[in-house]
């Protein structure tokens, strides 16, 4: 990466990503005092998961009997990799977070009983109010502005990051530092699920270039259903669905826990899988359609109406941003285990919440909300500890300054990362051969990227992005060959029991050499 | 992906080109933004939302459709009201309710992830 620095700006704490785990931190560490500066590659309001898509939260009002019930019934399913004190505190600084939110004007609906309802969010409407937020909060907002690659000093505290401003000439700016949050989401493999394009999973690498570590890697094969010619992957509605073959004759496919599965196996192997949302009560339609018109308007502009016509669907691929693995987090306060480098929202592994199975219908969008909260406030405080300043260099690497000559094209690595990541045979039905069949060819990738690849204004962002998605493929592949079993998302074809020995964590890291950990268990609580 | 940019009804003020997550227009010489990397579009809907005069249309493929298809044809677009729809829906702009004020959804089942499976201890 060449060019000229034509942007220098310092602040007490920056905050990388602008969807709603990094607008929370950036309010949470303005409010602590620190002056602020977020960058986003896309525009903080619009980009990224919640934003397209809306959320629905783990909302509990403070009643402890509703709040126990809500963390039994994910921990019986969250194949006992999360922890109860982690759960605890999310519900808590979720309903407390939310409380400010309508303060700052949230129009929450009022239901016909005179309830305000405050569990779920629409997208544009919550992002459109975080932007504002932050803003009145002094944060400077730097959009069109992707982070390319960490500042760290010579003993590895991150102070800072640099990037390219993609719409004032590719030209590089450096924001320095006391302190980072990483909010960049998580990696969905640019498989245009829509909203999805911008997470490719920078973050990652940018603290992994750092000695950052994961957890939760072999979770991130999140897949959801779109219709077949399109790319919204709204699933609540989802729900009423009954399902259809090519010829129409309906397909028994069990609950929706073994539905999904059975779609799977079905697209899987070529067959058309059709969907109509036939169990749709008719009295509640009007309802449906005003509380998720982003699953709606896709089907009305290419003229299906779902309650009344079976229509064909595909599995889209989510990766990590539905998944649950991401960057290990070492203290409450959201810190990895690099100094000065904190992780909020999707890309922090989710595990301590929601285990092994997707926290995408409720538990994701109240991890953004509590870990933006906590990490943006810890980096204030460590900002004020003043330990970063020193000298800096930038740390990025594969994709951005390559060891070898310049020769790769962005666009042939991302279809061979693609190649190995997308199809269900590969990563929804997994196992050990076909997993290190997909690490051969990906471990060759990643050291042709990181000897050749590189690229100049918007292609320095194309380069990265395929740099780290290759890094992304790697360690979740690894992760998912260390759990020689099957548990929530993960499933292996080849060992489809679960192993109760390996009921814990799995770390793993490394760039050139990747590398897993079982985490040691907990002493088991009587 | 995107399919419109209404010569007709936008007012050039690049809201689109800012507020594109994956910055697909570039501002156009006669005031108009062009959509200028369309394969980049991500069928987020962002820029209907945003654009004041409803003058975009996001087709819901994820490629773009037929040269033929209705869906790039202005008259048919406008005449199914489909022109900024997205707009339309969250009711952002003047006039109207904003969506999420009526988004009472109807409480539904937890949406159920996949069984836990058995462990043998
Ligand atoms: C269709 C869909 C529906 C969902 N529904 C729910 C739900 O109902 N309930 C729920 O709890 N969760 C839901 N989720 C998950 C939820 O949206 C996410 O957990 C949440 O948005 C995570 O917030 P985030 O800020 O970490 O990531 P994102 O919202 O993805 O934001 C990441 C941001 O980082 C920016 N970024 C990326 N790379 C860089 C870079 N290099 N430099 C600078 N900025 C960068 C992006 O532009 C983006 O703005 C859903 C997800 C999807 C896809
Ligand atoms: S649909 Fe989304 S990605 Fe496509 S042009 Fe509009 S805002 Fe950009
Ligand atoms: S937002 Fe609408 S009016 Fe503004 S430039 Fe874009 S298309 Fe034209």
């Amino acid at each position: 990466m060449t060019a000229e620095v034509t942007l220098l700006r310092h602040a007490d704490v920056l905050v990388l990503g602008g969807g709603p785990a990094g607008a929370w931190a950036a309010i949470a560490a303005a409010e602590a005092g620190a002056d602020v500066v977020l960058a986003d590659k896309g525009y903080c309001g619009t980009s990224g998961s919640a934003a397209a898509g809306g959320n629905n939260l783990w909302y509990l009002p403070p009643d402890p009997a509703l709040r126990e019930a809500a963390m039994d019934a994910r921990e019986a399913i969250a194949g006992r990799l999360t922890e109860r004190r982690w759960m605890e505190r999310v519900i808590e600084e979720t309903y407390h977070q939310i409380g400010r939110l309508a303060g700052w004007g949230y129009p929450f609906p009022v239901d016909e009983g005179g309830v305000e309802r405050r569990g779920s969010l629409q997208g544009p409407e919550y992002m459109r109010r975080m932007r504002r937020k932050a803003h009145r909060s002094g944060v400077r907002i730097l959009d069109h502005h992707p982070a390319l690659e960490l500042l760290a000093t010579p003993d590895g505290t991150a102070v800072g990051a640099a990037g390219i401003r993609r719409q004032d000439g590719g030209g590089r700016w450096e924001v320095r530092a006391g302190a980072v949050v990483l909010a960049t989401g998580g990696c969905a493999f640019l498989s245009g699920a829509f909203g999805l394009d911008v997470d490719t999973g920078d973050g990652h690498l940018m603290a992994a270039e750092l000695g950052a570590e994961l957890s939760g890697m072999e979770f991130s094969n999140a897949y959801a259903l779109s219709p077949a010619y399109g790319a919204h992957t709204k699933g609540l509605m989802m729900q009423f669905a009954s399902y259809y073959d090519e010829a129409g004759r309906p397909l028994e496919l069990g609950d929706m826990g073994t539905a999904r599965q059975a779609v799977a196996r079905l697209l899987a192997d070529g067959r058309q899988v059709l969907a109509r949302l036939d169990q749709a009560p008719p009295g509640l339609r009007e309802a449906m359609r005003r509380s998720q018109p982003n699953y709606f308007l896709p089907l009305d502009k290419a003229g299906i109406d779902p309650f009344t016509q079976a229509y064909p669907v595909r599995l889209v691929m989510e990766g990590t941003v539905r998944g649950t693995g991401g960057l290990r987090v070492v203290g409450e306060d959201c810190a990895t285990t690099v100094p000065g480098l904190y992780a909020a929202g999707d890309v922090a592994t989710r595990e301590l919440i929601t285990g092994s199975v997707s926290g995408g219908g409720s538990h994701n969008g109240a991890w953004a909300i509590s870990s933006g909260t906590w990490a943006g406030a810890a980096a204030a405080a460590f900002a004020t500890r003043g330990e970063g300043r020193a000298r800096s260099r930038p740390a990025g690497r594969a994709g951005l300054r390559p060891h070898g000559p310049a020769t790769g094209a962005a666009a042939e690595v991302v279809r061979a990362v693609q190649d190995e990541v997308l199809p269900l045979d590969r990563n929804y039905f997994r196992t050990a051969a076909g997993l290190r069949r997909s690490l051969t060819s990906l471990d060759r990738l990643w050291t042709d990227v990181a000897a050749h690849l590189s690229g100049e204004g918007r292609g320095a962002l194309r380069a990265r992005q395929a740099a780290a998605m290759v890094a992304h493929g790697r360690w979740m592949y690894r992760a998912a060959l260390a759990r020689a079993e099957s548990r929530g998302m993960h499933q292996r074809l080849d060992r489809p029991e679960a192993d109760p020995r390996l009921a814990r964590r799995i770390h793993v890291g490394g760039l050139d050499e990747v590398w897993t950990a079982p985490e040691e268990p907990k002493e088991a609580v009587a | 992906m995107i399919e419109i940019v209404s010569q007709e009804r936008c007012i050039g003020c690049d809201r689109c080109v800012e507020v594109c997550p994956t910055s697909v227009f570039d501002t156009g010489p006669g005031g108009i933004p062009v959509i200028a990397r369309v394969q980049d579009c991500q069928t987020c809907f962002m820029c209907e939302a945003y654009c004041p005069v409803d003058a975009l249309f996001v087709a819901p493929q994820a490629e773009p459709v037929e040269p033929g298809s209705p869906l790039r044809d202005e008259a048919y677009v406008t005449a199914a009201g489909l022109l900024g729809g997205y707009r339309k829906k969250i009711g952002w702009g003047r006039g109207r309710t904003p969506g999420a004020l009526r988004a009472v959804g109807p409480d539904l089942p937890r949406p159920t992830p996949a069984p836990p499976r058995k462990e043998h201890r």
